[in-house]
């Protein structure tokens, strides 16, 4: 063979080099295309939320000065007899007095009466019995406290009411703005933070309505679905991973956990109420019901991800540990599970996480029922943050659309100390191999 | 977790003493292995002798592996596996429902063809043997059966600084060795090794071999390997086995220079394999 053949046929060989790196090149641009179209919803969905929920932290208030009338309360002096007498006054009247007093308003007119009345927040009543019933000795002075401003006032303060508006079809009409931008100078009307969004229960008064019942039990029924799902959970991977023989019935089980993460949630709502409410007779809308329907709903996610983790440890681990006589119980606990742990708890994460934004199955256990009271125990009636977050969707008023918001920032606040948990506790286990 | 009761194997061995009971010999007859449908080994009869080493050469799989791992029953790791015949060591027979396999597998140690050091410390390898079984009683004699063993395995000097490392961090040849100390720590009577060198090195691969000769002293060893070197610097019995087959066995000097048989001819001067 001549040397210029030779080269000949080394020009000619064709390795397709160019087409190789522009398919490699095209992926990648796809890829990061990818990436960069879920990065954008993700910080569109996060500025959506924080912008329109952040206001919610704040509640617009008022420092009054309110005199504890003994006239008005307790006319013929019959409270130490007979302490219900306490329970019927007008206290929204007290709260009226001080406040017109404040604006240094006269006797009031009655149009000028049913403004004023609109700044103050309808639970001031109860606020101030509650005072009354468990303090009776304040009857007679004056106490300097803070009360809510009604949810329309507290719109206005944000400056979500559009004033270009016509003031009949307004809700906060000029008068009051004027009231308005005086308490704020002389500093009765403020900002504070929204305590009572963490607190409060459901209500049908915006400024009064909080996530407190929806927080405890969320949290009631993550803690239900962790001590429950994860034990049971991992525990059957592991007997159906290491100790089951390998049949056509350990295959129908694997075949029917695979089909059960693919229900939709709602028909486990369905089983629950068939099962926990009707035919074991637990109380409806409880945390310990949901949390159960929630178990159920999450072990298939945490089986399957604990059998994959199962799966990845090298089977030489597995000869290794026997080969020098260790029992299969040892050798799970010794050597498999710990270098299974990171994985598993990544799925019980996963399971958790969507376990907690779950809102389908809830629905039909009843726990999308008006909860005043924040519950004391799982069995007491409770509702869940993203069945909060639905309820309150569908209101009409305008201060339920920041709660709405400021709802979703606290889920994502509950979803993110999970996530950052799960990676501490993974950090922890990798260390240790 | 506790171990068996009947096995107790400190009863008569002094802890300061030698980690290493009297070597035994294994008796296989009439050995059938199957994986499921699949016949692998066909009537095996072998007898290993103690201190003695017996290498099982053959073809890529002829069965050696799965011979290998009948005598510490770790074939019952394997579903579709089934093993029929009969074994015994030191006379005990290892399939009858009298024996623990946790407890075999303490006397019969194994070292696998790919080195499989745990991902723990070093000191962890060794010493998890011994902890589990219940060898040491004290901090100080735990200690005491990591130093020996990794001794004898002849990795000590090379790791007495560094116990606390993860094992996984050694080379090959520095984790295969870890392995056999890890076997040896059990205290076993009969080690099990399963081309013990094959992804070592030649330097590496001599360390391995000198082990196994002073290894002899004390235990049964019975290894597979595909070099006929090594099989025959290091052996004194040969087991030749062909598609399942035992065809001939018998003293290492005999097999690699007068074979009975045409096909361990054809083997050991490289024309089947
Ligand atoms: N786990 C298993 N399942 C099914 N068949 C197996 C299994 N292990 C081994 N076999 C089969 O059994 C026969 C013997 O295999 P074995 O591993 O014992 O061979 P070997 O002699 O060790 O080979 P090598 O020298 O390549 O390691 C082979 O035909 C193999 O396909
Ligand atoms: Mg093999």
């Amino acid at each position: 063979m001549t040397d210029s053949s030779a080269s000949n046929s080394r020009q000619k060989r064709d390795f397709g080099l160019k087409r190789r790196y522009a398919a490699e090149r095209r992926f990648r641009l796809f890829g990061q295309a990818a990436i960069g179209v879920g990065l954008f919803f993700l910080a569109a969905l996060l500025f959506t939320v924080f912008s329109k929920g952040y206001t919610a932290f704040g509640q617009t208030s008022l420092n009054l000065d309110i005199t504890f009338d003994a006239q008005l309360i307790d006319k013929n002096n019959a409270r130490a007899t007979d302490p219900d007498v306490l329970l019927t006054p007008n206290y929204a009247v007290l709260a009226r007095d001080a406040l017109a007093m404040k604006l240094g308003l006269g006797k009031l007119s009655s149009k000028d009466r049913k403004l004023v009345d609109g700044i103050i927040s309808n639970g001031t009543k109860v606020q101030l019995r509650d005072m009354v019933m468990a303090n009776p000795a304040i009857i007679g002075t004056t106490q300097n406290i803070w009360i809510l401003a009604e949810a329309d006032i507290d719109s206005a303060n944000k400056g979500q009411i559009d004033l270009s508006v016509d003031e009949k079809r307004r809700k906060v009409s000029d008068r009051q703005l004027e009231w308005m931008a005086q308490l704020k100078a002389d500093g009765t009307l403020a900002q504070r933070f929204n305590f009572g969004l963490f607190r409060n229960g459901a209500s049908s008064r915006p400024e009064m309505a909080g996530l407190g019942a929806a927080m405890i039990g969320s949290l009631y029924m993550m803690l239900i679905v962790l001590v429950l799902a994860l034990p049971i959970g991992v525990a059957a991977s592991i007997y159906l991973e290491e100790f089951a023989p390998k049949n056509r019935f350990t295959d129908i089980i694997e075949v029917n956990i695979n089909n059960l993460a693919a229900v939709p949630s709602i028909v486990f709502g369905l089983l629950g109420l068939a099962l926990f409410i009707n035919f074991a007779g637990l109380p409806r809308s409880a945390s310990l019901v949901g949390g159960l329907v929630l178990t159920l709903m999450t072990l298939p996610t945490i089986i399957i991800a604990t059998r994959a983790a199962l799966k990845a440890v090298p089977p030489s681990i597995r000869s290794a540990a026997l080969g020098i006589g260790a029992s299969r119980m040892q050798m799970v606990f010794h050597h498999v599970l710990p270098l299974a742990a990171p994985g598993v708890l990544t799925g019980t994460i996963i399971g958790l996480a969507q376990a907690l934004g779950e809102t389908a199955p809830l629905l039909l256990i009843g726990m999308v029922a008006f909860i005043t009271d924040a519950p004391v125990t799982p069995l007491d009636p409770a509702t869940a943050l993203p069945v909060q977050i639905f309820m309150w969707a569908n209101e009409a008023e305008r201060a339920f659309v920041e709660r709405t918001s400021g709802a979703i920032i606290v889920l994502l606040m509950f979803l993110a100390v999970m996530n950052i948990t799960a990676i501490l506790l993974r950090k922890h286990f990798e260390r240790r191999w | 977790m506790q171990m068996n009761t009947k096995f107790k194997p400190l009863e008569n061995v002094p802890l300061n003493a030698d980690p290493s009971p009297r070597a035994i010999s294994i008796c296989a007859e009439k050995v059938n292995v199957f994986y499921g449908e699949k016949q692998a080994l066909f009537d095996i009869d072998l007898n290993v002798g103690a201190n003695e080493v017996t290498s099982l050469i053959g073809p890529s799989g002829c069965g050696k592996s799965t011979f290998l791992r009948c005598m510490n029953r770790m074939n019952d790791t394997i579903d579709t596996c089934r093993v029929s015949g009969k074994i015994t060591l030191d006379g005990e027979d290892i399939y009858s429902r009298d024996i623990d396999v946790v407890e075999l597998r303490a006397r019969v140690g194994m070292v696998f063809q790919k080195p499989n050091p745990f991902p723990k410390s070093i000191f962890e390898n060794v010493a998890y043997g011994p902890r589990i079984h219940g060898l040491a009683h004290t901090k100080t004699d735990l200690e005491r059966i990591v130093v020996t063993s990794l001794q004898k395995a002849g990795l000590f000097e090379e790791v007495k600084d560094r116990l606390q490392q993860p094992g996984t961090s050694l080379s090959g040849g520095q984790q295969q060795r870890l392995c056999i100390a890890r076997a040896i720590a059990v205290q076993p009577e009969v080690i099990l090794m399963d081309e013990p060198c094959s992804a070592l090195d030649p330097i590496a691969t001599a360390i391995v071999e000198e082990l196994i000769d002073e290894l002899r002293q004390n235990y049964t060893i019975v290894i597979v390997t595909h070099s006929m070197q090594q099989a025959a610097r290091v052996s004194q019995q040969t087991a030749f086995f062909h598609l399942g087959n035992l065809v001939e066995t018998g003293p290492t000097e005999k097999i690699f220079t007068t074979p009975d048989d045409p096909r361990t001819e054809s083997y050991i001067t490289g024309r089947i394999g």
